[in-house]
């Protein structure tokens, strides 16, 4: 049975106990300062790799055979998946803002007649270059795709053409990081895996602290409900992780300059919730723990694929789809493409809507589980 | 006027507790009035601190009912804790925080209106003062238990249920100790010992004796004393080891007791028993004398029995 009446005086005790067991806790309060720092330093290195298939959106100007044989190379390379094709700019403004494809693929009008003149038409293509990591592989292979498009089409007269320079002249556009800093989309990330490395440890020996001691019987004897005692905990942690993301964010930009062009207070409002999505994930695997290290291993356990399907790690986009479906519902997916929209493109409230309700919906699943979880007995 | 019935503080019938199959706590049942102050013993793994456990909510029994202090021990829980106060055997408070700050804890938990005044009270009840700032991690375990103790009766609860509070605490301390629990219980407070010492039982007011998850014998020590029906003889001289090991193998003896210079013989038919030392008492070397059986040798024969029926 959970108790909804909450009585806040008991919930500040054991809040008040919490922070002064953290600050006796000296070690384990570096560590929280000092595993962030080393990370940031280690992992500002970029992590390279050849995704495929990332989503592309096309807006088509002109419809014939030649623009239908460079959609075709595109996709032939596997480097892009066309999913949409779109009707003007804004659409295309707007795809790319929430993350919803990677590329937009313009064809001008007169593509067909500009290219059998030799004119050299111009191809737009605007790529999300947020993650660097994810596109630079794709981009490198234009000029190959572009060479080689018109192979059937450049016959008999036309095949001069086959000549270099080829036959058309693709413009690329790397938006929000224009120079490709991976560190720039390395630090936001870092920010994400580092609270979900330490939130969810943290408080996930919590409680196993409390029955591995012995302490836990005494705390049970006591009149304090599972809510207060779940608040309590966790209210400590969810402020060390603020914590964490301010030094966080200090370092990056005295480090590595990355700028923040969205709204702070964004940030660390996004960063809230999902702090929080992840201090009663760790309540929650301590009322399964029995001791302390089973509590570390669970941690592990979360912590592994959270880094490998989020996005942290390997591109999203670039993953197989059973991975992205997993991905999508890790906490950490959804707070990485926050994070980046925020820092390097500036989203607001609306663009990042769509992401957080999954981690609120996350956090509310794991509170309720945690409830029931949590015993008023010893058995 | 007429004498007020007393009321039962705790009252509990038929307990049974298993773990994985295997039953701790069988069929227990308990009845403790206001302001008693009942003694809970019994040997190393009899059941006593998972029937106290059962008795304040913090295990669910799988049979049996009953309440304490007027509420039903499995479904109202929550009400008992208000007014308990439970001594944990094993030591069970913050050991990386001071004194104070558990007692903190502890006052506000409770949501206690004076807190800090009653904090200070109780701290200096306990002699606790000049260690309030002491992380508890450092302090002695007597000291500990102290700390503990002030806690367990800092919200003034109407019951207390004490898991062996004494262990390892020394004889002035245990003296005072006991001196408050008297003082607290002519208030009013009820209490529920468990202890392994004979002293002690003999400081309650009643006494049940568990062995093997079952009451073995209750009331007070006299009437222990009484239905254990034993004759004792004492037994002072030399060479007491070789006599006690004779002793031992005759059927009239059901126990040799062994002291410093000394044997206590217990045996349950008087007449043999008596018969016996007749026999035995024209050896020079030692002085037989008939004497009263104690709660010590009553409670020392109940545990030898407990040992004999464990053994292959
Ligand atoms: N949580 C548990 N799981 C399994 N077995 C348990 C559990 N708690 C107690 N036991 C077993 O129940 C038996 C009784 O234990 P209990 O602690 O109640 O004895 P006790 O009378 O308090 O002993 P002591 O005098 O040593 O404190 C023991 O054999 C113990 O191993
Ligand atoms: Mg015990």
């Amino acid at each position: 049975m959970i108790n909804l009446g909450v009585n806040w005086r008991r919930v500040r005790a054991v809040m008040v106990k919490e922070f002064i067991q953290l600050r006796r806790d000296r070690l384990t309060f570096a560590m929280m300062l000092g595993v962030p720092l080393l990370q940031l330093i280690l992992f500002g290195y970029a992590i390279n790799n050849d995704p495929r298939n990332l989503p592309t959106a096309v807006l088509v100007e002109e419809n014939n055979q030649y623009t239908r044989s460079f959609l075709n190379a595109l996709e032939n390379s596997r480097y892009y998946k066309i999913n949409s094709v779109l009707d003007n700019h804004r659409q295309a403004q707007r795809k790319l803002e929430t993350g919803a494809v990677t590329f937009v693929v313009t064809i001008p009008a007169g593509f067909g007649r500009d290219l059998l003149r030799g004119d050299r038409p111009q191809l737009l293509i605007q790529a999300d270059a947020t993650d660097p990591a994810a596109t630079s592989n794709a981009v490198a292979a234009l000029e190959g795709i572009s060479r080689n498009a018109f192979r059937h089409e450049f016959r008999g007269p036309l095949a001069s053409l086959n000549a270099p320079p080829p036959a058309v002249d693709v413009v690329i556009h790397r938006l929000y990081n224009p120079e490709s800093i991976s560190t720039y989309n390395i630090v936001p990330g870092l920010i994400g895996v580092i609270l979900t490395m330490t939130m969810i440890m943290m408080t996930a020996l919590t409680l196993t602290r409390e029955t591995e001691n012995g302490t836990l019987e005494n705390l049970l004897s006591m009149p304090v409900t599972p809510l207060e005692v779940m608040l309590g905990k966790v209210a400590p942690y969810v402020c060390l992780g603020l914590f964490q993301v301010t030094v966080i964010l200090i370092t990056a930009s005295l480090l590595f300059g990355v700028p923040i062009v969205g709204s702070l207070l964004l940030l660390f409002l996004v960063a809230l919730v999902f702090i929080s999505a992840n201090v009663f994930l760790g309540f929650t695997l301590s009322t399964f723990a029995r001791t302390q290290l089973q509590a570390m291993q669970m941690t592990f356990f979360v912590f592994l694929p959270t880094i490998l399907l989020s996005g942290f790690m390997f591109p999203f986009r670039g993953m197989p789809m059973w991975a992205q479906y997993l991905g999508e519902i890790l906490p950490l997916t959804h707070f990485l493409r926050m994070v980046r929209g925020i820092v390097l493109k500036g989203n607001g409230v609306a663009e990042i809507l769509p992401e957080l309700w999954p981690i609120l919906l996350f956090l509310v699943l794991v509170g309720w589980v945690a409830l029931l979880r949590y015993r008023r007995t010893l058995d | 006027m007429p004498e007020t019935t007393p009321t039962p503080v705790i009252e509990v019938k038929d307990l049974v507790k298993k773990f994985d199959g295997k039953t701790v706590v069988n069929g227990v049942s308990i009845h403790v009035n206001e302001g008693e102050i009942v003694g809970f013993l019994g040997p190393n793994g009899s059941g006593k601190t998972t029937t106290i456990r059962l008795m304040c909510g913090l295990l669910t029994p799988d049979s049996g009912s009953g309440q304490c202090l007027g509420y039903d021990i499995t479904t109202q829980s929550e009400k008992i804790r208000q007014q308990i106060g439970y001594m944990t055997q094993k030591f069970s408070f913050y050991e990386d925080m001071t004194v104070v700050e558990n007692l903190d804890f502890v006052g506000e938990l409770y949501g206690l209106a004076n807190r800090a005044r009653r904090v200070n009270d109780m701290m200096a009840q306990f002699g606790l003062t000049p260690r309030r700032q002491q992380v508890v991690g450092t302090l002695s375990g007597g000291w500990k238990q102290r700390l503990a103790l002030a806690a367990s009766v800092i919200h003034t609860p109407k019951l207390l249920l004490l898991d062996e509070p004494t262990a390892g605490v020394d004889p002035n301390a245990r003296r005072e100790f006991w001196d408050r629990i008297h003082d607290l219980a002519s208030k009013g407070l009820t209490v529920l010992v468990s202890t392994h010492y004979i002293d002690e039982a003999e400081r309650c007011h009643r006494v049940i004796y568990v062995s093997d998850g079952q009451v073995v014998t209750r009331g007070t020590a006299d009437e222990i004393i009484d239905q254990a029906n034993l004759s004792t003889w004492v037994v002072r001289g030399d060479n007491l080891e070789t006599l006690a090991h004779a002793l031992e193998k005759r059927p009239e003896v059901r126990q040799v007791a062994r002291f410093g210079r000394s044997l206590h013989v217990l045996g349950t038919d008087a007449a043999r028993l008596d018969a016996l030392a007749e026999d035995l008492r024209d050896d020079p070397d030692h002085d037989w004398q008939r004497a009263d059986t104690t709660l010590e040798d009553v409670l020392i024969d109940l545990g030898a029995r407990n040992d004999r029926a464990a053994a292959p």
